[in-house]
């Protein structure tokens, strides 16, 4: 069973029934899942938490879909490492890194996508869908192929091969779109609107969406109960930004934090920020898609949109739905957002690659360089807690880094190898 | 008889054009404000539209032509 008690409106508090909704009818806002935090406090425990599976449902109480027989490929509980290599080169002693690159179909969608798959059977939905640059239409398909129903995956005519055979490897119906980004916006919306699917990131939104939460819990939990004093996500349309923060404020409201007494939930479920949690949100964008940053830098309330021109593609969305609610999260945390160089994105792939063996994609190469500006900047202090959400796994954007080829070419004689080990030591040196 | 939901997005100059009139005076789209949000320099509406489907996409097409930007109401529609 799960604790939903419906949908309500963002914007005018409006409610609806736990139904494939995802914009309210009056004002056109986003709908968000609330739910039943009474009866939730009553039943969770660490214990049962760790009793639970080894994957994102072992938060089952906090997700809106029910935990009897999930969609689940084993979503979530990633490893939490101490970066000592890296956080040595940067000056942090107490730095963390969230690997969620090696969700089961190599990001972070997996959390999302399982809840919402999780959904759409509840639903008697027999087709999940998406529209996605890459992760969110391998995770798809993986997750429709383990339910046992079918796949309509959208992409981009132009999307890096890799990412291709990452989604079509799960034989869904793959349909690659010639257009512009905003043609195929409108396509799939269209799409949505006429065929009887379960579009996860559409009409599943609002269920979709709360499965980043789990990236806050899972931190939590595996810093033994408590929340960082700074985190550094990167953001496309903003969504898992504010989940995170969502997560880390409910296990507080609930007394699931070492020792933080719980507190009522208000009527606005979003923005409840229990004061002991003090985690400063950095957020991380990249300068050819940075629209959220952009109106913090210039504190400005609304977001402009952009037309996106990255490498770091899963991060390309130029007029983020969250947006303005990741605007909220960092201002309401005192945190920060940083908008990186595109020529440094890769920098920070290879950073980490080579200081703690994690190869991530262009975002998790977003998320280190703005670690280490906030660390070169003195905004994380030494000692203070930090942990940094690498989403994604490099596999599937290998173009970004291929200069890094560049192998000794030898005859297959010792000699051979001397001398051109002898080469490679003297251009090193 | 179509209804689509759509948000525009100005900026610039185009905030001071009467795109929404000219989108129904000569699509023939009946058009409904359901939200906004306009400053001095940048403003997005959220309406609906009501209209055939050849008037809505001919009046959508002109509205993107003239620099303002056109996306559906459904949040991201596209990810990552």
């Amino acid at each position: 069973m799960s604790f939903v008690k419906g949908l309500k409106c963002r914007e005018c508090g409006r409610e609806y029934p736990g139904e494939p909704l995802n914009v309210c009818d009056f004002c056109f806002g986003p709908l968000e899942v609330i739910y039943d935090y009474v009866t939730i406090s009553e039943v969770i425990s660490h214990q049962r938490i760790s009793d639970g599976p080894i994957s994102i449902w072992r938060y089952q109480d906090l997700l809106p879909a029910s935990a009897d027989d999930p969609v689940d490929i084993m979503a979530g509980y990633t490893p939490l490492l101490k970066a000592r290599n890296l956080g040595k080169r940067l000056g942090l002693n107490n730095l963390y890194i969230k690997n969620d690159s090696v969700n089961p179909s190599f990001s972070f969608k997996d959390r999302v996508v399982s809840v919402a798959a999780t959904k759409a059977v509840e639903f008697g939905y027999d087709t999940l869908a998406c529209a996605s640059t890459g992760n969110l239409a391998c995770s798809v398909a993986a997750h429709a192929a383990r339910a046992g129903i079918d796949a309509v995956v959208f992409i981009p005519a132009d999307l890096e091969r890799g990412k291709v055979i990452g989604a079509a490897v799960y034989n869904p119906t793959l349909v690659a779109v010639e257009g512009t980004y905003d043609e195929v916006n409108r396509l799939c919306s269209e799409v949505s609107d006429n065929y009887h699917w379960a579009f996860v990131n559409i009409n599943m939104r609002p269920y979709y969406a709360e499965g980043s939460k789990t990236l806050g819990y899972e931190v939590a939990e595996q810093l033994g109960w408590r929340v960082p004093d700074h985190v550094v996500v990167p953001s496309a349309s903003g969504a898992m930004f504010t989940k995170i923060w969502k997560g880390f404020n409910e296990l507080a409201c609930l007394g699931m934090l070492d020792g933080v007494a719980p507190l009522p939930f208000g009527a606005d479920q979003n923005t409840v920020h229990h004061p002991a949690v003090t985690t400063r949100m950095h957020m991380a964008q990249a300068t050819g898609c940075s629209p959220i940053v952009t109106a913090w830098e210039n504190h400005q309330n609304q977001i402009r949109p952009v037309r996106p021109d990255s490498i770091a593609k899963s991060l390309a969305i130029g007029n983020p739905a969250d947006g303005i609610y990741a605007l909220r999260v960092i201002r309401e945390s005192d945190g920060s957002g940083y908008a990186v160089p595109e020529h440094q994105v890769v920098d920070g792939i290879k950073l980490l690659a080579e200081t703690e063996g994690i190869f991530t994609e262009t975002a998790g190469g977003v998320t280190i360089s703005t670690l280490k500006y906030l660390a070169e900047s003195g905004a994380i202090g030494p000692d203070e807690l930090t942990v940094a959400y690498v989403t994604g796994n490099g596999l599937k954007t290998q173009e970004a880094v291929e200069e890094v080829v560049d192998p000794m070419l030898i005859k297959p004689m010792m000699g051979s190898f001397e001398a051109a080990l002898e080469r490679r030591v003297a251009a090193r040196a | 008889m179509a209804r689509q939901r759509v948000r525009f997005t100005f900026s610039g100059d185009m905030i001071r054009e009467p795109v929404i009139y000219r989108l129904g005076k000569n699509f023939d789209v009946v058009t409904n404000i359901r939200r906004a949000d306009v400053r001095a320099d940048v403003g997005w509406v959220v309406l609906e539209l009501d209209g055939s489907d050849a008037d809505i996409q001919r009046g959508l097409d002109w509205v993107g032509s003239t620099g303002v930007r056109v996306d559906p109401v459904a949040g991201d529609v596209i990810e990552g």
